[in-house]
């Protein structure tokens, strides 16, 4: 069921208080534990979600999925590549040789640089479960599939949704979703 | 010296080993309790602002937080306690009225426990509300004496003889009636008082559970008038937001006189929470005080309420039925009865734990009765006098679970108001804040920073779930006493009996103690 | 007496029948007493009684008050005080003969009376049977060790602490000849019964046996009091019979409709009811919400006119019936019946809240 959902905002709700990016570093963390994340990991691991304030108003922002995604056009080494089964824009950061092209063409500018590591990073994977993620295109090698994996988290939901608190950020089905609408 | 109201009320403690500095509980905290520093890239807490909602503590990723009470103490003394010198303080300090938010905290008897249910045994046997039917449906609104029908030709007899009951004509009209499908009922909290979100939410919930919740006096905003089938709105002495199209979308109209909280007391919106929706809603300039006079100036007696009564009644062509609200005092049956002989089709009465928005302190903790014995009395002297059919009774004020509501009933309560388990439902921890409009809760304020933080969906929820859980401990327990209908328990007293109650309370609960039979 | 009456709640599984003869036609008390001591099993011995209607043809425009008095001074009080208020056209003491099983028995007495002139003038907003309920109801509750078991015209309750067959031997009641007979046997479970608290319970041409316990009794009886009727016995059977008394004498509804209301049926039933049908249940059961007996029951009412049986909302007592040529039974078991009459045209098991009427044909 999880396919062709996608991550909705209701910035009507966003209270601003930015656990979503907490939990998504956790997430993404090598030990997903909070206290390790946090604290413990070196270099600290990244949020592929970001909080937009201004004023009142603020919301979590992460990558569309866009439908006609600009990034998968410019990435240069097919990084980026469109999930078939869930037709989420996924990254093989192996390939990624940190051209940045795509944080150049995204509009929503949700894709942001590891600067350690020379390479794009933050980037939100729906946390998918591992399979979804090793049902990656072809040319992705065993190793690296391997490797990936630990981003593959198999919850049911991606953690920004399942602990907004106040239902600001909600999983959809994306049918008559706002990708189009979006870009 | 220029002595400070010390010590604080509440320390956060704060676990370092555990805390994470994501500073989830600095961007939430409305009284800025919490302090980041970006150098040292710690969080520290200033106890002082501290009013101990909780909200960080319920944020916090890593449960790293902790609010306890200051355990300083001032030498014990039972004249002269903490809260004694800390109120003179503060009236030292600034000269003012103290305010206070929620109902009375005073430790008063609360006679909800010291009353105890009955069940069946042998003699009669008691009933499974998950196997068989239990009733709660419940009609508030005035019943007539008698029903009289006249019998129909014996040609309609033969036509419908299977019918059991139609060979005979209805010829007496009901009284226009509100339908409950579970006895509660949400209190009036005004929109100014509590958010739009909050409003939505009550509306909502009453909606689905099929109940109703009330305007309270701040009228009815625009995007509330699709639940006006679940509405009572309230005319209050303010008479804000009043108008045709308000009296018209409602179920039911509720003349508010008194306020369990603040008997006697008008109501202050400051202008600050006074929005341009607020504006809109109450039909007042933006940013002006928004004061209820103490009394209706136009009900300076009985017979000018019911003058008021009736106008409401032509107003709405006699459709809705008309109720008012009482805070219960000293004379409250009498005043009830003559409520009811004003006309009204329902009397509200609001005990002496009922909450508030803001209210002067002294007044909220040393003014008025409990409800436990107001509608013991209420309800015995509408039954002497024979009019106890014409008007329903709901009792409010510190109800806080089914237990305290299935007494209610057997007391003689038709349903019962419930307003702060709903805000509780909905996140309140009871700071009793409310008047500092700084509800981190987004319950008690205006601010677009905090309102926001109440999901109407999740507030929904929350509330239905509520009244769903009350419900069916409720049937769980009449049908423990063999009661399959919600009727049989309303005023049967004999269900309940008194332990540790003087015979002066019982006398006037009109119950026996625990361990006499029938 | 106020606390030896309120211990006598009286909670009983009991043992009720009914005989009624349509037309009219008297029969004596033999099969009365052959049917309920049938159901001996379900009694303790700790009340018996029954009660007749048209045992005194010639007096049937007079109001009979059968008494019991604890003493001779609570005779004297209450000849005292309906002589204020009546003509007493006839007293004597009830009629009994010796029987081994009933040992103390309290003073036996009834009264054929005419309402005074000038009582009817002075309260001339009571109708007859207003004065006579208010005099039963004074006496009750204000002459210590007097109580009025019926007061009813062309009828009477025998009633006593004992089983039904002895207490119906005692009475003498197979030298009775009645259209209606009804019978209790008790089992009250939290007292040792007391004469006057014995089915059934009386009040003008009502009378009442009931085997069951209203949980909502303490409803049932302030309900009353909005009316005006005092309940002063403690006991489910009297809000019963004043329950019958207010909806059929003074709201002027039927059995039937009366029915709904004390067995009101289910809210989901009342939805699902034809329009016209469901106005009127709706409204039957929001006004008189209070009279819903709630509890298991099964009672046979009688007056003058009818006997009916009708059993609680979801039928936890028993409750059987049947007809044979003009004769309509109604009874706890099938066995009370058949010891009767061995064949009856029709015997059938009444639903919950579905009540059985016999009218008497004019």
């Amino acid at each position: 069921m999880g396919t062709k959902k996608r991550i909705v905002i209701r910035e009507e709700y966003c209270m601003g208080c930015r656990l979503c990016e907490v939990h998504c570093l956790v997430q993404h963390s090598q030990t997903r534990n909070i206290i390790k994340a946090f604290k413990g990991e070196f270099p600290k691991p990244l949020s592929r979600i970001i909080v937009e304030e201004k004023g009142y108003v603020s919301f979590a922002l992460q990558c569309r999925h866009c439908t006609d995604a600009p990034c998968l056009q410019a990435c240069i080494t097919g990084t980026l590549y469109r999930d078939k089964k869930t037709k989420a824009v996924l990254c093989n950061e192996d390939k990624c040789v940190g051209c940045w092209m795509c944080i150049m063409v995204c509009p929503f500018g949700v894709i942001s640089r590891d600067l350690k590591n020379k390479k794009i990073a933050s980037k939100c994977d729906l946390c998918l479960p591992n399979e979804e993620i090793q049902s990656r295109s072809s040319s992705g090698s065993r190793r690296t599939s391997k490797k990936t994996a630990t981003f593959g988290m198999g919850e049911e939901l991606p953690v920004c949704v399942k602990n907004c608190p106040n239902g600001a950020i909600v999983f959809e089905p994306g049918e008559k979703d706002a990708l189009r609408n979006h870009w | 010296m220029a002595k400070r109201p010390t010590p604080t009320e509440f320390v956060v403690v704060r676990d370092e080993q555990k805390c994470i500095s994501c500073q989830a509980c600095v961007r939430m905290c409305a009284n800025d309790a919490h302090v980041y520093d970006a150098q040292l890239d710690t969080v520290s807490v200033d106890n002082e602002k501290c009013v101990g909602c909780h909200f960080c503590e319920t944020i916090c990723p890593t449960g790293a937080l902790t609010i306890q009470r200051n355990p300083s103490e001032f030498k014990l003394n039972a004249n002269w306690d903490a809260r004694t010198i800390k109120n003179i303080t503060k009236q030292a300090q600034t000269g003012g009225v103290l305010l206070a938010g929620m109902g009375c905290d005073r430790p008063y008897p609360i006679y909800w426990d010291h009353i105890l249910l009955n069940a069946s045994q042998v003699t009669n046997p008691s009933i499974d509300p998950l196997r068989e039917p239990m009733e709660l449906r419940t009609y508030i609104g005035r019943k007539p004496d008698v029903i009289k029908l006249g019998v129909m030709s014996s040609e309609f007899v033969e036509k419908n003889k299977k019918l059991r009951t139609t060979n005979y004509e209805l010829r007496t009209q009901l009284s226009p009636q509100l339908k409950l499908e579970t006895p509660i009922l949400f209190s009036a909290m005004s929109y100014g008082s509590i958010s739009l979100n909050a409003c939505k939410s009550l509306a909502r919930a009453a909606a689905s559970a099929g109940t109703f919740y009330n305007t309270g006096e701040g009228g009815l905003h625009k995007d509330l008038y699709q639940y006006g089938a679940n509405t009572i709105v309230q005319v209050a002495s303010g008479r804000f937001g009043v108008h045709k199209k308000y009296l018209q979308a409602a179920a039911a109209i509720e003349i508010k006189i008194g306020q369990g909280a603040k008997p006697g007391i008008g109501g202050h919106l400051p202008g600050e929470k006074v929005s341009y929706e607020i504006s809109q809603t109450r039909m007042i300039p933006e940013g002006t005080d928004a004061l209820s006079p103490a009394p209706h100036h136009d009900i300076y007696s009985i017979e000018d309420l019911k003058q008021l009564i009736y106008a409401l009644k032509e107003a709405t062509r006699y459709q809705k039925p008309v109720g008012v609200k009482i805070s219960a005092v000293h004379n409250v049956a009498p005043i009830a009865s003559g409520i009811v002989r004003s006309g009204a089709d329902f009397v509200a009465i609001d005990g002496l734990r009922g909450g508030t928005g803001a209210a002067p302190t002294v007044i909220r903790d040393n003014v008025g009765i409990p409800i436990e014995l107001a509608i013991a009395v209420v309800d015995q002297r509408l039954r002497e006098e024979g009019i106890r059919n014409q008007a329903s009774l709901i009792a409010a004020g510190g109800i806080r679970n089914s237990a305290d509501i299935i007494k209610a009933i057997a007391i003689g309560a038709d349903a019962v108001y419930i307003g702060t388990a709903a805000l509780v439902a909905m996140g309140c921890n009871l700071c009793q804040k409310c008047y500092t409009g700084k509800c981190n809760w987004g319950l008690a304020t205006q601010d677009p920073y905090l309102t926001k933080r109440l999901n109407p969906d999740i507030g929904t929820e929350r509330l239905v779930n509520l009244l769903r859980a009350w419900s069916l401990e409720i049937k769980e327990m009449l049908g423990g006493m063999g009661i399959n209908a919600i009727e049989s328990l309303r005023g049967n007293r004999e269900q309940l009996r008194g332990v540790g109650l003087s015979d002066t309370d019982l006398k006037l609960l009109g119950i026996k103690p625990a361990g006499e039979a029938w | 007496m106020e606390s030896g009456l309120r211990a006598e709640k009286d909670i009983s599984g009991c043992a009720i029948s009914g005989i009624m003869d349509l037309t009219g036609k008297r029969f004596s008390g033999d099969e009365i007493i052959s049917s309920i001591s049938c159901m001996r099993e379900r009694s303790n011995g700790l009340g018996g009684g029954f009660a007749a209607y048209g045992i005194y043809p010639q007096y049937q425009e007079n109001w009979c008050f059968h008494m019991m008095f604890e003493n001779k001074s609570a005779l004297v009080q209450t000849e005292e005080y309906l002589r204020d208020n009546y003509k007493i056209i006839k007293d004597e003491i009830i009629p009994t003969q010796e029987d081994r099983l009933i040992r103390y028995r309290p003073l036996l007495w009834r009264y054929f009376l005419q309402l005074k002139e000038e009582k009817v003038k002075l309260h001339y907003d009571l109708t007859e049977e207003d004065f006579v309920a208010k005099t039963v109801m004074e006496i009750n509750t204000q002459i210590k060790d007097a109580f009025v078991a019926s007061s009813g015209k062309n009828m009477g309750v025998f009633k006593g602490v004992g089983y039904p067959e002895d207490i119906g031997n005692f009475y003498r009641l197979q030298e009775y000849q009645a259209y209606i007979w009804t019978a209790h046997g008790r089992f009250p479970t939290n007292t040792v019964g007391w004469w006057g608290g014995a089915h059934p319970f009386g009040l003008l041409d009502w009378t009442v046996v009931h085997n069951g316990e209203i949980s909502s009794y303490g409803i049932n009886k302030r309900f009353l009091l909005n009316y005006g009727y005092t309940c002063a016995f403690f006991t489910d059977t009297e809000v019963i019979t004043y329950l019958f008394d207010l909806l059929v004498r003074k709201h002027g509804l039927a059995f039937e409709t009366v029915a709904d209301i004390l067995a009101a049926p289910f809210w989901d039933e009342i939805d699902r009811a034809a329009d016209k049908e469901r106005e009127l249940l709706k409204r039957l059961r929001i006004v008189y919400a209070s009279a819903l007996l709630n509890g298991p029951f099964s009672v046979i009412v009688a007056n003058g006119k009818n006997m009916a049986g009708l059993n609680d909302r979801i039928k936890l007592r028993p409750l059987i019936a049947a007809t044979a040529q003009q004769r309509l039974y109604i009874s706890s078991e099938e066995s009370a019946i058949r010891a009767v009459c061995a064949n009856p045209d029709r015997v059938w098991t009444p639903k919950a809240g579905e009540p059985v009427i016999g009218r008497l044909k004019e």
